[in-house]
């Protein structure tokens, strides 16, 4: 699994408020979220964003509230990959959970600047970033959340499980 | 080596003898909730799975509080949608208009969460019953899909902080300053993935009422749960509330934490935090001059009967000043009909406030009271981030019961001890 694409930088905390504010929360449509993702923050990411870009951030990326709808906003706005130094714990869990790639990697969050080109090796944690001809390498996930990636999300993991 | 209270608590529900912090566990669930926003995304992964029933129907619970009374058609749909799930599905506890309350407070209220349980919510809040010596974390839609279909869910068992409570609290401050204190002191990533373990003498000082609140805003510490040792008021609230078995499990002698605190609750002063993040707190002291334009006492940091108790004894025979929006919302309906009964709605409809429905409304910009550019609101709530109730040039501070109420009287953040003695 590979992921290349433009890098948009925000810093700490970028809450779930800003990513998806809850006016936007009375529908479900991950298609209709991602129309208003970053809003808050960045008025301008819909316009700008294409397919395969990426998203780096400093520490506590996703704090505030559970919604997946978060995740799921990024996601359906065609980004390939999240790298940060840290994330807020229910977007980390929210996001495996629905098959949002994820990276921590506080080295990548700290050097990588708005626009540079990055690609990301998922199967070793390797992101370069091309733009700047460097690399820095991620923690990969544990075996039990690889089985989760591997399965396309926890929903046809479990379905598995209850179909066995 | 010992485990935390937390750790006792997964490792019981998992059916292990200990547990390590790290370690990757799949545990027995006791209750699984969602809300109007987040069951109407869970109820298609549901599907999804295949399963035709959930796991049990007495232990699924759904609340619509946060756009309801629906604020419009959208979310009419959306709640229309849990709703036919939950009459299809025979969910016992459901909770819609008439009878619902925002989610944190009305669980403990119904006696659904009980010491002991292991607890997953589609919210952020849903650490709150770690008040009750609980084990409770917030999950998204998926995690309750799953959690609906399987009765289980998968956790990394955290490390812990310990806080440990002394001293006597000093009037006018309550467990709201006590929270965004420690928000302060250790910031909003401070408790990342950990539990926030409360111990000492000074928790016998803070009240069922406090409790909730302290554990609710553990979140904001980025903490994955705040949990209480369970004490006579602990069993006392549960026995008043609930039929239902508890279990208490108490931390080892020997647990290990990463960090230990000392919380002397006489140094403690009333706390309010600044936009935009709850941990950039001043004491009310230091606050300034900062006019305001709204003031908002509910939800399910400080909606329960004591807050509004105190929000009433403040309001009662005074007037909130000329241009502040003024709107207090009981956190459940019997909340509401207690309110009723001690007289305080009429203390507070009579200061030029309003008294609503119980809804979690103005708390995440939804509704009943947004800001405009410009504005600034203190709240009773639990996040002040950009453009949370409104516009994302609105401003919210957020503060206690007796902050906000004195606020709304002076039109500025105020200190409740220097309002005018009325006779
Ligand atoms: S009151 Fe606010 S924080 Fe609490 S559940 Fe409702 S929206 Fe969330």
């Amino acid at each position: 699994m590979e992921a290349k694409g433009r890098v948009f930088k925000y810093g700490d905390n970028v809450d779930t408020d800003v990513i998806i504010p809850a006016r936007y929360l009375n529908v479900s449509s991950g298609e209709e979220l991602a129309k208003y993702c970053m809003i808050d923050i960045d008025a301008d990411f819909v316009n700008k964003v294409q397919k395969g870009d990426i998203i780096v951030a400093n520490k506590n990326f996703g704090c505030g509230s559970s919604r997946e709808h978060a995740p799921l906003a990024i996601k359906c706005a065609g980004v390939s990959c999240v790298i940060a130094s840290t994330f807020a714990r229910i977007f980390y869990r929210n996001a495996i959970n629905i098959g949002l790639p994820i990276l921590e990697c506080d080295e990548a969050a700290k050097d990588i600047e708005e626009g540079n080109e990055v690609s990301i090796d998922f199967n070793t944690g390797i992101i370069t970033n091309i733009t700047k001809n460097k690399t820095y390498q991620a923690q990969a996930f544990p075996p039990f959340i690889q089985k989760i990636m591997e399965n396309d999300g926890l929903v046809e993991y479990t379905k598995r499980k209850i179909n066995d | 080596m010992g485990m935390t209270m937390t750790q006792k608590i997964l490792a019981h529900a998992a059916g292990l003898e200990s547990v390590k912090a790290g370690e990757l566990i799949q545990a027995k669930l006791d209750i699984v909730m969602g809300n109007d926003i987040t069951t109407a995304v869970a109820i298609p992964e549901f599907k999804k799975t295949g399963a035709k029933n959930v796991f049990d129907k007495d232990k699924v619970v759904i609340v619509l509080d946060h756009f309801t009374p629906n604020k419009d058609i959208k979310a009419a749909e959306q709640c229309k949608c849990s709703r036919e799930f939950a009459f299809d599905k025979e969910i016992k506890n459901f909770f819609d208009v008439g009878e619902m309350g925002i989610e944190h407070a009305l669980l403990p209220e119904k006696g659904i969460v009980v010491p002991g349980d292991v607890i997953i919510g589609a919210d952020s809040h849903t650490c709150t019953y770690g008040a009750l010596g609980a084990f409770s974390t917030g999950i998204g839609s998926t995690d309750m899909a799953i959690g609906m279909a399987t009765g289980e869910a998968w956790f990394k068992v955290p490390s812990a902080i310990k806080f440990n409570i002394v001293g006597k609290m000093p009037k006018n401050v309550s467990g709201k300053d006590v929270i965004l204190h420690i928000i302060g002191l250790i910031g909003v990533d401070g408790a990342l993935y950990k539990s926030m373990e409360f111990v000492g003498e000074g928790i016998k000082e803070i009240s069922m009422d406090g409790r909730f609140t302290i554990a609710n805003m553990a979140i904001e510490a980025g903490a994955k749960n705040g949990i209480f040792p369970v004490d006579d008021l602990t069993i006392e609230y549960v026995k008043e509330h609930s039929n239902k078995e508890y279990k208490v499990f108490e931390a080892d002698e020997d647990a290990e934490y990463e960090a230990e605190y000392t919380i002397d609750l006489s140094t403690l002063r009333p706390t309010v935090a600044f936009p935009h993040l709850p941990e950039n707190t001043k004491t009310v002291d230091e606050a300034g001059d900062v006019k305001i334009d709204q003031v908002v006492i509910g939800s399910c940091t400080n909606g329960r009967f004591e807050d509004m108790k105190i929000a009433a004894d403040i309001l009662r025979g005074r007037h909130v000043a000329k241009g502040v929006r003024t709107i207090v919302i009981p956190a459940t309906q019997q909340i509401y009909l207690d309110c009723i009964k001690a007289g305080y709605v009429e203390d507070i409809i009579k200061a030029g406030a309003i008294f609503s429905t119980p809804t979690c409304g103005p708390c995440l910009g939804g509704h009943m009271g947004i800001l405009a550019k410009g504005e600034r609101c203190v709240s009773t709530t639990n996040r002040n981030f950009v453009g949370r109730m409104g516009h994302v040039e609105s401003e919210v501070y957020l503060a206690s019961p007796a902050v906000a109420a004195a606020s709304a009287i002076t039109g500025k953040i105020t200190d409740p001890d220097k309002l005018e003695v009325i006779e």
